[in-house]
């Protein structure tokens, strides 16, 4: 019998005053659109295309991001320069597709796609959503500061010969007969 | 007051004539909560409170509640509806039609003979209890009986077959 | 004709105007309790501290379109959420909010109550089977369980109320409490009269009929539009009925120190209890279904009839 009133009433009063002490406990809420919430740096929002420290694109048109989206929402063409250096034509994401997922980020090999804290992005039109390259460039490095993929590739572009790259040894001499 | 009985009791033969003669059983039911409702106020009209709202509290809020619990669980459908309104046609309603005319007939007879209604009287909770509990003290036991009669026999059905040994 | 009286039309309107206005409010009130008692904040942003979410809520809920299932039985789906409405606008009329304002004054008040709280039932269940929609079904059949068991405990729980006050009128029942309220005398009647009333008005914890997580929203899963509006004010309504009753059963009613008029004082009790039902939805979880049945039957039913004895026992042992 005491278990009883113990077990149907007690309990029950003791989680209802609980819960009443709630009342004067400040409130977690943030009041978003009045007082922006704190975004972490690696939060996976918007995706930025970035260009490296010398300023031309990142991006080498592998296709590995498009591979890597499990919702097929990123569209490239590949093309190049005439001394050798790849770009993406056109570079293509739907954002109303897109789940924010971050494996482009990750498949990525030259650190070119990545995301970024903003998640602002409503429209009223459907086809607004779809980006093109030009929204998508920015002029900044993005979260990796230092690097420079053609700068430690071995292939060859302007103003970089073979074996000229960061810990590149030069290329061997198959004419010669020294070691 | 008479007006209002009057109203209670058209209403009240109104509804009863629709539970007969729907054949959507829920529709007849509701019919048939409403016809009770309207004995409820003729109740009142009459002078008796307590026995309006235990009309209302048991038959109409209690007894037809359970009534339409267990249309609930039998799934009536459209085929019910069409042999319903197959039984209502045709000539299934000369012999009931017949017993209620003799029925109508003997009321009517026995209503001409009383001179003149009683001016009603309210008959408090009070009155009625005493009443109960005293001189009409056996029929009250024997009611009580009865109910635990009921009671009884309802848990013997209920119970699950093998657990006498408990 | 303008002073207020029992049954005066000033009262009247007053009364229906003030509780169905009562009742849209505790919406929001309800809301922004629910968020303080979560630690969140409710809704804040419509007009002065949300207050005007009512508003919007009720534009959106009334030019929403008003759609009948094709399947569904239509006279009685559009008679079940009027039903609810009527039932408990017309339990209002026997309660007694100070000595000048009020509807009847009845000499069958408590009876007149728990007639119109089982009728309630119909409504509930009418709108489930209606429906046909299976989860609607499974709601309705749970309602109609609940509100036949919970009806019996909330009868003869109040029994010991009108034992010692000798009257089914509530009037009298509050006028008899001047000496001191019933609460003391019957705290056990209290509780089970509290626990049967959130049942009969189905509010969490006991809201088992319409438990989203389990049987989507129950027997108003059909609903749209006004008619889902009028259960929703419904049950708001039962919840202020609830708390206006158990104010005049055991917490004196109008009666207070002078100091403040009796429509405070009834206003500030029923309040408190208001709260309280707010603040058990927040708190507890719902029990399960046979819990709930053998609870009642098994546990609420024998103690309101010995609640009962003893009660009598005594007012017979001290006449």
């Amino acid at each position: 019998m005491f278990k009883l009133i113990k077990d149907t009433l007690l309990s029950q009063a003791v989680t209802l005053w609980g819960v009443f002490r709630k009342l004067f406990v400040k409130a977690d809420t943030v009041q978003y659109p009045d007082e922006p919430p704190y975004m972490f740096p690696r939060w996976r929002g918007r995706i930025i295309l970035s260009r490296d420290p010398d300023g031309e694109e990142r991006c080498v048109a592998c296709n590995l991001c498009a591979v890597a989206c499990p919702v097929d929402c990123i569209a490239l063409q590949k093309t190049e320069t005439e001394d050798g250096r790849w770009y993406p034509e056109f570079f293509r994401i739907n954002f109303s597709r897109c789940i924010m997922c971050g494996f482009c980020e990750e498949a990525c090999p030259t650190n070119a796609i990545q995301l970024t804290p903003d998640f602002e992005m409503a429209e009223y039109e459907r086809q607004d959503m779809v980006w093109e390259k030009e929204d998508l460039l920015i002029d900044g490095v993005g979260k990796y500061h230092d690097y420079n993929f053609y700068r430690v590739a071995g292939k060859q572009v302007a103003g970089k010969d073979k074996g000229e790259a960061l810990n590149e040894a030069q290329p061997v001499d198959v004419r010669s007969l020294l070691p | 007051m008479m007006l209002l009985f009057y109203l209670a009791a058209v209403v009240a033969v109104i509804a009863t004539v629709c539970v007969i003669v729907q054949t959507n059983i829920v529709h007849a039911l509701i019919y048939l909560i409403l016809s009770l409702l309207a004995v409820a106020v003729i109740f009142y009209t009459l002078g008796a409170p307590l026995a309006a709202m235990l009309e209302a509290i048991v038959y109409a809020g209690a007894i037809m509640v359970l009534f339409l619990f267990v249309i609930m669980m039998l799934n009536l459908g459209q085929n019910t509806r069409e042999q319903e309104r197959a039984w209502l046609a045709g000539r299934g309603w000369i012999l009931p039609a017949l017993l209620a005319a003799v029925l109508l007939a003997q009321l009517l007879y026995v209503l001409s003979g009383v001179e003149g209604m009683s001016a009603p009287e309210q008959v408090g909770v009070m009155a009625v209890g005493a009443r109960l509990f005293g001189p009409y003290v056996l029929a009250v036991e024997l009611a009580s009986i009865l109910l635990l009669a009921g009671l009884i026999s309802a848990y013997h059905l209920a119970r699950k077959p093998g657990a006498e040994d408990e | 004709m303008f002073s207020f009286a029992v049954g005066s039309a000033l009262s009247i309107a007053s009364i229906l105007l003030v509780v169905v206005a009562l009742a849209a409010m505790l919406i929001w009130v309800e809301r922004r309790l629910l968020g303080f008692w979560q630690e969140r904040l409710g809704p804040n942003r419509v007009g002065w501290f949300g207050i005007l979410q009512v508003v919007a809520d009720m534009i959106k809920i009334f030019t929403k379109e008003d759609w009948v299932p094709p399947f569904a039985d239509k006279f009685t789906f559009v008679l079940a959420p009027a039903i609810i409405m009527i039932v408990v606008l017309m339990s209002f009329a026997v309660i007694p909010f100070t000595p000048e304002v009020g509807v009847i004054d009845s000499n069958v008040g408590v009876l007149f109550v728990l007639a119109m709280a089982s009728l309630g039932a119909y409504s509930v269940m009418l709108g489930g089977l209606s429906s046909n929609n299976k989860y609607a079904l499974l709601g309705s059949l749970r309602a109609a369980a609940q509100m036949v068991s919970y009806e019996v405990f909330m009868g003869i729980s109040l029994l010991g109320v009108v034992v010692l006050s000798g009257s089914f009128n509530l009037r009298e029942i509050v006028e008899t409490q001047a000496d001191g309220w019933y609460i003391l005398p019957q705290c056990i009647g209290f509780l089970i009269f509290l626990i049967a009333g959130v049942a009969e008005s189905h509010r969490l914890p006991f809201d088992i009929p319409e438990a989203e997580q389990e049987i989507c929203a129950g027997y108003h899963t059909e609903y749209s539009g006004m008619k889902f509006g009028m259960f929703f004010v419904g049950e708001y309504l039962g919840l202020v009925l609830i708390s206006s009753l158990i104010t005049v059963l055991f917490f004196g009613g109008w009666l207070g120190p002078a100091f403040l008029p009796p429509i405070v004082w009834f206003s500030l009790k029923a309040g408190v209890f208001i709260a309280f039902f707010i603040l058990m939805r927040a708190a507890l979880p719902r029990p399960r279904y046979d819990q709930l049945m053998s609870y009642g039957w098994l546990f609420l039913l024998p103690l309101s009839l010995v609640n009962l004895l003893i009660t009598g026992a005594v007012v017979l042992g001290t006449m």
